[in-house]
């Protein structure tokens, strides 16, 4: 029975695993051309498991910035992340002891939270394993590959799947903006002070450019948008 | 710096926003402010890292700008998100050729 859930997991994250493979190829890319290596590149993946995250990581090493910056940059993007560990803890079947908390704690990324927060029964630690690890592979492996592979691929490929981890940025605000004005609201606001930022304080550095520019739109959403209620 | 430790940094905080809430806490959050913040927060920060920067993303603006408009078509639409990513990827190495 034990081994049934394992599976069950590891069967449930392979759409997962293959999506992964494919946008952490252009991270891989991405980093490469940032500056980093492809050990490097590939131990990020292997220990982070997050795309916006990583992507924002980069660009603050590229720019040379300060590690202050650097962990401040990682709990505006990736706070979400604490809402939706609140949210899981408040479905884990009973064998979910402290130990396997703190291990499966690491997994939690929008796709594998999505796919858990959907299930009916409890949670059990195995089944969480086996969708983190082999998401974890698929989105390790596609880095490795894209670090190192992308720079035999023919330049114009190369370039082209700089977009790659953009498009699903778009694939993810697009959907929610469309179906409530709050979220374009909040969408337009941010991607405009995010404009602004760049052209008229060019020496502002990207990482904090994107909190000021999050914080403030989130803030105003917040204020003007209060969310009655909404499952977390 | 050592790369390292930019890393480190990195992954550290990104497991400690994890693990803190879902290994200890038990309670909801009831602050409507703060539950709306939250909840606009990911749109916003995405919003924010990819405007302008998908524009700069190919090296080459006409090719991006080609990528951005089929992702956001797509995206409209709602497809996978894998399928709006690489499409965007395709847009842009395709309109690459004729230039």
């Amino acid at each position: 029975m034990k081994n049934s859930a394992f599976l069950k997991g590891m069967a449930h994250g392979i759409p997962i695993a293959l999506g992964y493979l494919s946008v952490s190829f252009g991270f891989g890319i991405m980093a490469v051309k940032a500056g980093l290596s492809v050990l490097e590149s590939t131990f990020i993946s292997l220990t982070n498991l997050t795309s916006a995250g990583q992507a924002a990581g980069v660009d603050v090493i590229a720019s040379g910035g300060t590690l202050a910056e650097m962990a401040l940059v990682q709990l505006t993007i990736n706070i979400r992340y604490a809402l939706m560990g609140l949210s899981l803890s408040q479905k884990l079947d009973k064998n979910f002891t402290f130990p396997h908390r703190m291990a499966a704690a690491f997994g939690i990324t929008d796709e594998i939270f999505g796919v858990c927060a959907a299930q009916k029964e409890p949670l059990t630690p195995l089944y969480m394993y086996g969708m983190i690890l082999i998401s974890m592979a698929g989105w390790t492996a596609g880095t490795f590959l894209g670090a190192f592979a992308g720079q035999l691929l023919p330049a114009p490929v190369s370039a082209a799947l700089g977009i790659v981890l953009y498009g699903m940025f778009l694939a993810i605000i697009v959907p929610p903006s469309r179906k409530e004005k709050s979220v374009l609201c909040v969408v337009l606001t941010a991607a405009l002070l995010s404009v602004l930022c760049k052209y008229l304080l060019p020496k502002l550095s990207g990482g904090f450019a994107v909190i000021l520019c999050a914080v403030s739109a989130s803030v105003l959403g917040a204020l003007l948008f209060p969310r009655k209620e909404e499952s977390a | 710096m050592s790369i390292a430790v930019y890393i480190l940094v990195m992954a550290g905080v990104t497991y400690l926003i994890r693990a803190i809430p879902f290994g200890f806490f038990r309670k909801k959050i009831n602050s409507v402010f703060l539950r709306s913040f939250l909840y606009y927060i990911p749109y916003a920060v995405l919003s924010a890292m990819t405007i302008p920067a998908i524009f700069y993303s190919t090296g080459n603006l006409v090719t991006a700008a080609a990528g951005t408009i089929i992702a956001l078509i797509l995206a409209f639409f709602e497809l996978p998100l894998i399928v709006v990513a690489l499409s965007a990827s395709l847009a842009a190495f395709v309109t690459g050729l004729f230039l």
